[in-house]
């Protein structure tokens, strides 16, 4: 009794030490960019200012989480860590597992169905646009990264290079020679499948983090030729008017032969965007199947025992060269296809949207939601790009901090926040377990630890 | 020969600084097989800790001095800058030091994004101006009215840098810390077993790497009198490639890699075309891994079955 009191306030003691060297080590660390804030005053010159109560509060919140954590936190892990671990998986997970992933894709698919019933035509625009279609792209986007990384191996930081020869791809042709959408889309994927396999070969001897980075400088190569290349991109300035697709020759306009007329609808902009949400969602499902599928072919066989061992590979006679252009070109090809999606959607690009922080989205969606997983991949994409985009709708926050308050700026702070976070405490990824590609009699969940990362 | 002979003075200088911060890049990937993806970042906010420190002294405190206040910037900077990567280094990357091996590149690059947005967060996406703080040239030679200068903050940067690779030479090569360092390189496991405490060893590199990154971002500031929240990741991603080039885990070819790439840079800029310098870099940095993947000082890779 005496001897757990005493444990007790040693806890506490060591609870406070920590407390104050954590928030010694927050003031320091925010002293120089919060406590000071550099402005620009009308003479066009800086100036400094301070900000002592937001210093103070910031490090403030540090000190008591740090003490939250060592009192409630801390012993509730360690309770955690002490309950006997379940040996066998409970009924209801297997039935879940069983039901969860046609539940989710029919939610999906009623999914503009229930925010109209909710919100009414008005509203409906911007939840089926900004999440419904933007997550969408980059479930597509994963999926297809998915092949390369998840699959493969190869780790690949310029990914977004095949996305943006996508889009122009559409956007020039489109717009030059008024193609439209179907011819296109197929187009654009052997476009960026042939850019993929273009950009595969010198980087076939490269591996893990060295493959990482020349795909990064490849992809920024990329970028900077539209930015300056004037002549055939436009710059900054982008590519703008670009053909809408439409619904198979009917287009979606206020005329008397466009869509709405058409079915006898009154008209209204929210028939493209169920249109284009349908368009994105049949395209991620497409990517979707052909990898469910391609695992089962001899090709998706080699990329995953390319990825748990090269030289086991090579010497069974694999072709390892055929192997990882097919899966670079593979992957870039889906990468083309959601391209020419995205400008098709837009209306408008330009070479903003293909930034690296864009390849770094995505290869994060993929490795947060664990490599290889498309369900953990899908969640990821949900998490991470509904999370950021839902940032903007939180207008309440603004009655707490003021006016000036504004969530937005901290879309891509917490992005950043939460992809450490994520790492940190699930470094293989949210979803742990693999579904095997080869079994006997039934398939069984592989646990993640076993599956390799590649080296490629 | 004049624009050349400018362009080298340039292209040495520019060098110096993607050579500070390569050092930073090489240090870490030898102790623990990682790219630090935030490396150019920590460099960035280096370039803020020295803008608020510059500002405090020159604006509040009055010092007139341009060499005494040159001299605390640089020592705050580097203070704060090794304070912010030991802490980086505690949070997101000690944590995932033996998991899965993208991980840790994950983590760093969701670190890079969230320091960039902080600093724009917290400091504004603006532009940040300063006066300029050193004025003033040496002619070196005039022929056909084109005059090739050297100017003060040229040499300063020139000077610095010398002086501090020399001090970080001495830290590697003669003190008890580097020994530890050069030994954590070799095996972590053996290091431990005979004494070196391992973790803190790792911790120092980050601070020393900081510390370095911190005179590269003064410089930078100095030199261009301008920085911003992104300026962290085109100078990072060109460190990066100098310290490749170099061959990645030696030293010296940080520093000769940081050079190289300097001077390709503004060679390109001056002779063919200044909206493809970035090009030139990322270029080089393709070619090199991929024709000379152990980069000029490396050790080649054996694979082991």
């Amino acid at each position: 009794m005496t001897e757990g009191a005493a444990n007790q306030r040693i806890d506490t003691v060591a609870a406070l030490r920590d407390a104050a060297i954590t928030t010694l080590l927050a003031f320091g660390l925010f002293l120089p960019l919060i406590g000071f804030h550099t402005v620009t005053n009308i003479r066009n010159e800086l100036e400094l200012d301070t900000r002592w109560p937001l210093l103070f509060s910031i490090v403030a919140v540090v000190g008591v989480a740090r003490l939250a954590y060592s009192f409630l936190l801390a012993p509730w892990l360690e309770r955690i860590k002490l309950r006997p671990m379940a040996t066998t998986t409970p009924a209801w997970r297997a039935t879940f597992g069983k039901w969860f992933v046609p539940f989710c894709i029919g939610f999906v698919i009623v999914y503009p169905a229930i925010i109209i019933a909710a919100t009414g035509f008005g509203g409906a625009l911007k939840w089926v646009d900004n999440f419904g279609i933007q997550i969408l792209i980059y479930v597509m986007l994963g999926w297809g990264l998915n092949i390369v990384v998840g699959l493969a191996g190869l780790l690949d930081l310029g990914y977004v290079a095949f996305y943006a020869v996508g889009a122009y791809a559409y956007a020039l042709l489109a717009k030059e020679f008024g193609f439209s959408f179907w011819i296109l889309l197929p187009l654009a994927g052997v476009m960026s499948s042939f850019w993929g396999i273009l950009l595969g070969f010198p980087v076939l001897r490269l591996r893990g983090d060295y493959l990482a980075i020349v795909t990064l400088a490849f992809g920024e190569i990329i970028r900077i030729v539209l930015v300056n290349w004037v002549d055939v991109t436009n710059g900054y300035a982008g590519i703008s008017g670009i053909p809408r697709p439409s619904f198979f020759g009917i287009p979606f306009n206020a005329n008397d032969d466009g869509f709405a007329a058409t079915f006898g609808l009154e008209f209204s902009p929210i028939y493209r965007t169920i249109f284009l949400y349908y368009l994105i969602l049949a395209l991620a499902l497409l990517t979707a199947f052909v990898t469910v599928r391609l695992r089962r072919l001899p090709v998706g066989r080699a990329w995953e025992a390319l990825r748990e061992d090269e030289i086991a590979c090579r010497s069974l006679g694999i072709n390892t060269t055929h192997t990882k252009l097919t899966a670079f070109g593979m992957g870039a090809m889906f990468a083309g296809f959601a391209g020419s999606f995205f400008a098709a959607r837009q209306g408008f690009i330009s070479p903003e949207s293909f930034t690296f922080l864009e390849s770094a989205t995505i290869l994060a969606i993929v490795v947060l939601g664990g490599m290889g997983s498309q369900i953990g991949v899908a969640i990821a994409a949900i998490a991470m790009i509904g999370g950021t985009e839902i940032m903007r709708e939180l207008d309440f926050l603004k009655q707490i901090f003021g006016e000036s308050f504004d969530p937005t700026q901290y879309r891509m702070l917490l992005f950043g926040f939460a992809m450490v976070i994520i790492m940190v405490l699930r470094p293989r990824g949210l979803i742990s377990t693999r579904a095997p590609s080869v079994f006997l009699k039934e398939p069984k969940p592989v646990p993640v630890d076993l599956v390799k990362q590649g080296h490629g | 020969m004049e624009v050349f002979l400018q362009q080298l003075i340039n292209g040495i200088t520019l060098g110096s600084i993607y050579g500070l911060i390569a050092i930073g890049y090489t240090m870490v990937f030898g102790i623990i097989g990682m790219v630090n993806f935030a490396h150019g970042d920590v460099f960035m906010v280096a370039a803020f800790v020295a803008l608020v420190a510059f500002l405090i002294l020159t604006t509040w405190l009055g010092i007139s001095s341009i060499a005494v206040a040159l001299f605390i910037v640089l020592i705050v900077a580097m203070l704060f800058t090794s304070l912010v990567n030991w802490i980086i280094e505690r949070l997101a990357y000690r944590p995932l030091r033996g998991s899965f091996r993208l991980a840790p590149l994950i983590s760093a690059i969701g670190m890079s994004i969230f320091l960039s947005n902080f600093v724009q967060v917290s400091q504004g996406p603006r532009n940040k101006a300063i006066p300029p703080m050193v004025q003033g040239d040496f002619v070196l030679v005039t022929h056909n009215d084109y005059a090739v200068t050297l100017s003060f903050k040229q040499l300063i940067i020139w000077g610095v840098t010398a002086v501090l690779l020399v001090c970080f030479w001495y830290l590697v090569a003669r003190t008890r810390l580097g020994r530890a360092q050069r030994a954590c390189e070799q095996d972590q496991r053996m290091a431990a077993l005979v004494g070196v405490n391992v973790d803190q060893t790792i911790s120092l590199t980050f601070v020393i790497a900081a510390a370095l990154a911190a005179v590269a971002g003064t410089m930078y500031l100095m030199y261009y009198g301008v920085v911003s929240f992104s300026d962290g990741f085109v100078p990072g991603v060109k460190a990066f490639t100098a310290a490749v080039l170099g061959g990645i885990g030696s030293l010296p070819g940080a520093v000769i890699g940081g050079l190289l790439i300097g001077l390709i840079e503004t060679m390109w800029s001056a002779y063919f075309s200044i909206d493809y310098k970035d090009v030139a870099a990322f270029s080089v940095l393709a070619i090199t891994l991929i024709f000379l993947p152990q980069g000029l000082f490396g050790r080649p890779d054996v694979e082991k079955v």
